[in-house]
């Protein structure tokens, strides 16, 4: 059992913190995400959970035991460093087999436990090298062996595949979530790649300056981004935000009205539809079109000067750049945020 | 890669060469060739011709006494200089490493006494321990110990390694604190999290990466403790007492200038010429093996 509890986590660097207080609980066998742009203070977090930094204020319990002041070495963690950090004098074997050394683990269980993390893990023609004489690839392959070995009660991941090409990191997020599912062990990884985190995450903390802004599993936060800074965030392209005085008067023709006190509208791409010139939400222009096969963005400028994707499942959309347009949304796929970006509860 | 540089001008190459050629053979070619020649002569008692002796003042040397107890006396002076000077260096750059605030006055400090100059360095550790006047000697004397370098040989040896010692820790210490600060982070975070303690991470991670600097530090520390270190036993011991301070390059400087023994300087000159070279090549050879990983 290894659930770990972050209770109102606080981080200065001198006068200055860069973490306001993060609470977050992760069950036992779960992965979560920390997403958020850089400099949000994913790395300061996931440090404080391995002991690398310390806690300026809050606890960190780690299978209900608070490790703030334990080592690294006593809080039964393993961590993959985004530059995957291998010990370069070492042979991929000592790599792997250096914190069980460490542990007093006879040579025989050694061998045996090293050699089931590298057929796992397809590294069994490179033990004898150097991480020098390795790919990338087999280098994070590597750093993942070095962590499993040791069966830990967490793994801790700080973006461990922003080094490798985009092709390779689709395939290992693959394998990471594989490979996590199979051995159950509870695990805090650190992206700043909103899609990596949507498809790895049984549940995602979406971070912003320090402070965490929506905790939830990816569809909910997607569904029901709590700010409009999670709105723009989570999703590709992002929600489309409108002035929501200027919407006041359509939107109350529409019906019942719970967006009162809604200061901006946020509506994704693809709950806008076409609709004929001045009998939707509002007009725009049709500034420029992206094909992408499957689906076409729309690209359109309000009169307002807002800019609105619209994504549209036709692949062969006839309208033109300058052409005019009303657009309308999907009912009940309208987001409504207040002054501060947090989102007005429905009332209805 | 790396970049070849290619001349349009076939002399241009060796004009941009010629004045470290001219150093090296004027200050090294041509002395190490007069130091072969003359090695084969001795001259008369009155300095005013000489005779050719062949291989006779080599012979003379290797069996004499003082010649080769002066190979142990370096022998022991060159690998407590450079033990001393390199361990406590690195102690210094480990502890300077782990300072994260403030660490440059630390850095700026120790780095002074390399810009002592030899003699200098052995005056100031002679009046530390000048048996009547010294700090130290008067320390030891609260305690029963009664300091006196200039009538026993192995307290003169002890203060002639402290000063060489002291003048080269500043020259490791920077090397050690580049070759530390160049580890990085994450690695040592890594083996932190796989359970290694502090001084097992610096037996098993930091000290293996730092194998090129100890490597290359060795060999200039021997360098210097062979040759540069004249400046301090002049000052300090001038090789006494009874010669037990009296390293090879003192002895070639005792028995030429002082002795007016020339030929004999000279063979003895070329000893240590032929010493350098092999420690160099065994240095090489053997040793680097094992640091490249
Ligand atoms: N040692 C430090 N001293 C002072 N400020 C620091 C220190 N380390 C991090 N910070 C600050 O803390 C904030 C969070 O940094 P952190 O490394 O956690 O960001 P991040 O979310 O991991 O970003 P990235 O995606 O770029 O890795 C940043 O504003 C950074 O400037
Ligand atoms: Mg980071």
């Amino acid at each position: 059992m290894a659930e770990i509890a972050l209770r109102d986590i606080r981080k200065s660097y001198g006068p200055t913190e860069v973490i306001h207080g993060v609470s977050a609980d992760i069950a036992d066998g779960e992965l979560i995400v920390i997403v958020g742009p850089s400099g949000c203070g994913k790395s300061t977090l996931l440090r404080m959970v391995a002991g690398l930094e310390t806690v300026t204020a809050g606890s960190i319990a780690i299978g209900g035991r608070v490790v703030n002041d334990l080592e690294p070495r006593e809080r039964d963690i393993a961590m993959v460093f985004q530059n995957y950090a291998l010990y370069p004098h070492m042979s991929v074997f000592d790599n792997m087999a250096y914190g069980l050394k460490i542990a007093g683990i006879s040579k025989s269980d050694i061998a045996a436990k090293v050699n089931d993390a590298a057929r796992m893990l397809e590294l069994e023609p490179y033990l004898a090298r150097k991480p020098r004489q390795l790919s990338g690839g087999q280098r994070q392959r590597v750093a993942m062996g070095r962590a499993i070995v040791r069966s830990p009660s967490a793994f801790l991941f700080d973006e461990p595949l922003s080094n490798l090409d985009a092709k390779l990191r689709v395939q290992m997020r693959l394998e990471i979530k594989a490979l996590q599912r199979k051995l159950g062990v509870t695990s805090l990884y650190v992206t700043h790649d909103q899609v990596e985190a949507m498809t790895l995450a049984d549940r995602m903390i979406v971070m912003n300056e320090g402070v965490a802004e929506q905790i939830g599993t990816p569809l909910e936060v997607y569904n029901n981004p709590a700010t409009t800074f999670v709105a723009g965030f989570i999703g590709s392209p992002p929600m489309n935000f409108l002035d929501a005085e200027r919407l006041r008067s359509v939107l109350a023709r529409q019906g019942p009205n719970r967006l009162d006190r809604a200061v901006t509208i946020g509506i994704r791409p693809e709950h806008v539809e076409r609709t004929t010139v001045g009998n939707g939400l509002l007009d725009a222009t049709v500034a420029f079109i992206e094909a992408l096969g499957a689906e076409t963005l729309l690209h359109l400028k309000t009169d307002a000067g807002e800019t609105v994707v619209v994504r549209s499942a036709n692949p062969e959309e006839t309208v033109r750049p300058g052409e005019r347009i009303g657009l309308k949304a999907v009912p009940d796929h309208l987001f409504a945020y207040d002054a501060d970006g947090r989102r007005v509860a429905s009332e209805d | 890669m790396q970049k070849r540089v290619t001349f349009n001008n076939k002399w241009l190459p060796y004009l941009l060469l010629a004045p470290q050629i001219v150093v090296t053979i004027v200050f090294f070619f041509w002395p190490a060739g007069q130091a072969i020649y003359q090695s084969a002569f001795i001259p008369d008692p009155f300095g005013l011709s000489t005779q050719f002796v062949g291989l006779g003042n080599f012979e003379f040397l290797l069996s004499d006494p003082y010649y080769l107890s002066s190979f142990g006396t370096t022998a022991i002076f060159s690998f407590f200089v450079t033990l001393i000077s390199m361990s406590f260096a690195l102690w210094l750059a480990v502890m300077t490493d782990r300072v994260i605030k403030g660490s440059g006055p630390y850095r700026t400090l120790l780095v002074w006494p390399y810009a002592v100059a030899p003699a200098i360095a052995g005056v100031l550790w002679l009046f530390m321990f000048n048996p009547s006047i010294g700090i130290l000697p008067w320390y030891l004397a609260q305690v029963g110990y009664d300091w006196n370098h200039t009538l026993n040989g192995g307290e003169a040896m002890t203060l002639v390694i402290l000063a060489a010692a002291w003048k080269q820790i500043s020259y490791n210490f920077l090397f050690f604190l580049a070759g530390l600060q160049s580890i990085p982070r994450s690695v040592i975070e890594a083996a932190a999290i796989d359970g290694a303690s502090f001084w097992k991470r610096f037996r098993t991670i930091v000290f293996p990466l730092l194998a090129p600097t100890t490597f290359f530090l060795l060999v200039v520390n021997v360098v210097y403790a062979f040759f540069e270190t004249f400046g301090v036993i002049h000052t300090i011991t001038a090789g006494g007492p009874q010669q037990s301070t009296t390293i090879l390059v003192y002895k070639v400087y005792a028995d030429g200038f002082v002795g007016q023994d020339l030929g004999s300087s000279a063979a003895q000159s070329v000893i240590l010429l032929i010493i350098v070279g092999l420690l160099t090549v065994v240095q090489f050879r053997y040793i680097e093996r094992r640091v490249h990983y």
